[in-house]
């Protein structure tokens, strides 16, 4: 699936929810059922430290893909992690630093990627782009 | 709750409180960060760009007169406010982290020298900590931080012990922005004078909540932010003993400030204005002045028992809800409330709280080093002012068991 057939999936997943509760009850569930980043990558080069919460992202190369992992230990935080790790990780570098980011917008929390939430994700983002850039130099 | 408040019309005074967001009352308990304006004082604002704008102290035109006067009556007003001695006495700054980087600067640059020690608490907020530590850089001092206990009270035995020939000054919260302890600032002051150790009170959390009497207290500095206590944003107060403000040298150099002007020299001007620097801001100093007039109408102790009445029912009411935990429990305690359910992180309660129309901080509050003390990364902290209601109260309660139950 390609950065954007996944990203349209996820907009379809959320237009289900009609309330702004069940959309957060769902962050959270995928927040809880996030991966666990491997604790010897929760290392002070892959924190992220947003004023409100932290963000640890690691980046691995795979034939060619990068494969992300991250965490938070906020739980929304985590969720909405969730889903930018499926949209982003196992792409191409030139993929992932020619994807544009529609998603987040479309379901309505484009605020948590706002530079005034200060909640680490933003700067994820940018960290993501960062990494496809130097996977992509070494290659 | 049992006032003689008219709560209904003070919230008719605040336009904001009648907004909604997300569709939902705002439920606004971020007073400590900042509090929401009466109309009086905006209308005050207006009135002075409307009707009296002029720069002040320079011209002997009638509207520079209007003007001048308008800010030296907002001075008389504040002295009245802490019962300061004198008017000259009460220096405007940008706000209480601007007043106390002044004395920072112009005291520690005159009084401290290399091994000597200023001594704070652990429950300072970085405005009361940064300032320092800049002077720590230049001229090397030692900064001591007096230590608290589980309630969140300082430890006055370890406050005794820290006291020492090398201590310069006393730099203490009044009123704890994140766990609301009101600190013994008298009796630290008297104890400190003991040993002729002059003392700062970081003000910002209390003039809102309590009456204030500098000379009462003792205090050689006092400081507090207008828009904290209901006035406009960016205008503070630094009070000062005129026998140490005599002794500092001016902060900012520029207009207003001086005495005579060459090359080779310039004398500066008396107290207030050596410590005012360029054109003031006579346009917050009299809506500052207005704030006051309007939490005098009410008077600060009826306000504040108001307030620790709305802090005691909070109290009681969130202590039901599984898991709470309140950080700050202090005997003297003022209308703040720092907690957390189980470990639900803060961004996650606040960010749901938000959505439901509670407006609360979350975070470390500015206090950093106290929440390494808490062993926490930060609180949900919700702040009450007089326009609040017990209603309200059960707003955030219900909503904070709502969301404590989606995880």
């Amino acid at each position: 699936m390609t950065i954007n057939e996944t990203q349209d999936q996820v907009i379809e997943e959320f237009s289900e929810f009609s309330d702004w509760m069940d959309k957060y009850a769902y962050l959270i569930d995928l927040g809880n059922s996030l991966d666990p980043i491997d604790e010897k990558a929760k290392i002070p080069q892959n924190l992220i430290e947003g004023c409100q919460s932290r963000v640890w992202l690691d980046a691995a190369e795979n034939d060619g893909k990068v494969v992300f992992t991250a965490e938070s230990d906020a739980v929304i935080v985590k969720g909405i992690i969730s889903l930018l790790i499926r949209v982003m990780s196992g792409h191409t570098p030139d993929e992932i630093l020619e994807a544009e980011l529609y998603f987040i917008d479309q379901i309505g929390l484009k605020e948590h990627l706002s530079p005034t939430r200060a909640n680490g994700l933003l700067s994820m983002v940018k960290q993501i782009k960062l990494y496809a850039l130097a996977f992509k130099a070494k290659s | 709750m049992d006032t003689t408040l008219d709560i209904a019309a003070i919230r008719a005074d605040f336009p904001i409180l009648s907004r909604t967001v997300y569709d939902r009352p705002l439920v606004y308990f971020d007073n400590a960060a900042t509090s929401q304006k009466p109309r009086c004082v905006v209308e005050a604002i207006e009135k002075v760009y409307y009707n009296q704008n002029a720069n002040i102290h320079r011209g002997v035109h009638y509207l520079s007169q209007v003007a001048t006067e308008a800010h030296e009556e907002a001075r008389q007003t504040v002295q009245a406010f802490i019962n300061a001695a004198e008017s000259r006495e009460i220096i405007f700054t940008r706000g209480t982290t601007e007043a106390i980087n002044l004395v920072a600067t112009s005291f520690g640059e005159t009084f401290c020298n290399e091994g000597d020690e200023i001594l704070i608490t652990g429950m300072e907020h970085h405005a009361n900590i940064v300032p320092w530590q800049l002077l720590r850089d230049r001229k090397g001092i030692v900064l001591k931080v007096v230590p608290f206990n589980e309630r969140g009270e300082l430890d006055m035995e370890a406050f005794s012990q820290l006291l020492s020939p090398k201590t310069k000054l006393v730099s203490v919260a009044h009123i704890s922005n994140v766990m609301g302890t009101v600190n013994p600032v008298a009796k630290i002051i008297a104890e400190a004078h003991a040993y002729n150790i002059p003392v700062l009170v970081d003000g910002a959390q209390a003039v809102s909540h309590m009456p204030v009497d500098v000379q009462a207290l003792d205090a050689d500095f006092y400081v507090f932010s207008g828009h904290k206590m209901y006035g406009p944003n960016g205008i503070g107060v630094l009070y000062g003993k005129e026998k140490w403000l005599e002794q500092l040298p001016p902060y900012h150099g520029g207009g207003e400030m001086i005495a005579t002007v060459t090359y080779e020299k310039t004398t500066y001007a008396e107290l207030p204005f050596k410590f005012e620097a360029g054109t003031p801001d006579y346009v917050g100093s009299v809506a500052l002045a207005e704030a006051i007039r309007y939490m005098q109408k009410f008077g600060l102790k009826a306000i504040g028992d108001y307030e620790h009445q709305l802090l005691q029912y909070a109290t009681e009411q969130l202590m039901k809800i599984d898991g709470m935990r309140i950080f700050g429990t202090a005997a003297e305690k003022a209308s703040v409330i720092s907690f957390l359910v189980r470990d639900i992180h803060h961004f996650d309660m606040g960010t749901l709280l938000d959505k439901l129309g509670i407006a609360v901080r979350t975070g470390h509050h500015c206090a950093m080093p106290l929440m390494h003390t808490l062993g926490i990364e930060g609180t949900i902290r919700a702040s009450f002012a007089f326009y609040n209601t017990k209603e309200e109260i059960d707003a955030l309660v219900a909503a904070v068991d709502r969301v404590q139950k989606m995880f």
